[in-house]
């Protein structure tokens, strides 16, 4: 059969969304941040409520998501997209409020919007990308960075005395009264790519019915950051951060369904 | 039930040339250009297209978007 033959719109399987704008994205080759972006619209697009999202930028390397997601879209200062969120969806408790932010923009700077916001339980969707780094600014060391973990300003890797332990931020809202959909998951491979879109729509879905907060991470690569090309950062993802971010769901329907105290240790 | 037969299109010109397609592709179908597009990365394409299931993997791990699947039962 020939190619020109199989290549005709009514075989189509897949393609990119139509909630992507055209704009080229900003993002290194390989980086997981596009295809998070393209999970959103894509679950946007299914769920037909692109008119009553709106999506929260932060600072970070996803600063210029508004300039990709062809919805309603704000900026917030670095960090306090949890407490923009919060204003925006109590204006609005009938739209669809996401934030969409890096582990140096929501475990470090915002780590008190973030924490506050899961406690009081609103109504909103945090999308959470987890690289163990400050991607944007140079690689530099993040609350989440590993220990051991080389960074532009640990050159000889994280010491845990003086630098203290790594931050897993998602293991502590999953124990906020206030979450009620808590899951880590990844996008390296197509398995897995699945199960976050998944996430991203029950996520919204727990949204549309009020039940409180709900809280994806995301645990991504940052191969220009570790230094690695794309496929070898997947790899030492799949070696170094999924044993200190073990990926799967902590809190479905406000119940805890893991042992959490096992991975805080 | 019959084999399945597919093929993709990359946008050739929006192709970062990361590899991830390559890596996760199960038929082993996609390989990289040796020619460059604008920006001057290695584009994705297809090496032997006869291979194609249209299994959408390439497509869904994109971080870019920039390859469209397409499947027929043959």
């Amino acid at each position: 059969m020939d190619i020109k033959e199989i290549i005709k719109p009514e075989n189509l399987v897949h393609q990119r969304t139509s909630l992507m704008t055209d704009a080229t994205l900003s993002y290194c080759p390989g980086c997981g941040h596009g295809t998070v972006h393209h999970l959103v619209m894509e679950v946007v697009e299914e769920m037909e409520i692109q008119e009553q999202t709106i999506g929260i930028a932060p600072v970070g390397c996803s600063v210029l998501a508004y300039d990709f997601m062809d919805i309603d879209m704000s900026q917030a200062a670095h960090g306090r997209a949890p407490a923009v969120a919060t204003g925006i969806k109590r204006l609005w408790p009938d739209k669809f409020v996401f934030t969409y932010q890096g582990d140096g923009d929501l475990a470090a700077i915002g780590t008190a919007e973030t924490i506050h916001a899961c406690n009081r339980g609103e109504d909103i969707t945090i999308i959470f990308i987890n690289n163990g780094i400050y991607g944007m600014t140079g690689g530099q060391m993040a609350p989440t960075t590993l220990e051991g973990m080389k960074s532009s300003t640990s050159p000889y890797g994280r010491d845990l005395q003086s630098m203290g332990h790594p931050l897993k931020i998602t293991e502590l809202v999953a124990q906020l009264p206030g979450t009620n959909f808590v899951t880590r998951q990844a996008v390296h491979k197509p398995g897995n790519v699945r199960k976050t879109k998944k996430a991203i729509r029950k996520a919204f879905e727990v949204q549309r019915e009020k039940k409180g907060m709900s809280f994806i991470e995301i645990v991504s690569n940052c191969n220009s950051g570790w230094k690695m090309s794309p496929n070898e950062s997947n790899v030492w993802m799949e070696e170094h951060m999924f044993p200190s971010y073990p990926l799967g769901d902590m809190k479905v329907d406000g119940k805890i369904v893991k042992d959490l105290m096992k991975d805080l240790v | 039930m019959g084999k399945m037969r597919g093929a993709i299109v990359v946008d050739n010109e929006r192709c970062k040339g990361c590899e991830v397609c390559m890596v996760n592709c199960p038929a082993d179908t996609i390989a990289m250009a040796s020619e460059v597009n604008g920006k001057g990365y290695h584009y994705a394409y297809m090496e032997k297209p006869e291979t194609c299931t249209g299994c959408a993997n390439c497509s869904i791990v994109c971080p870019d978007g920039v390859i469209t699947v397409y499947r027929v039962k043959a």
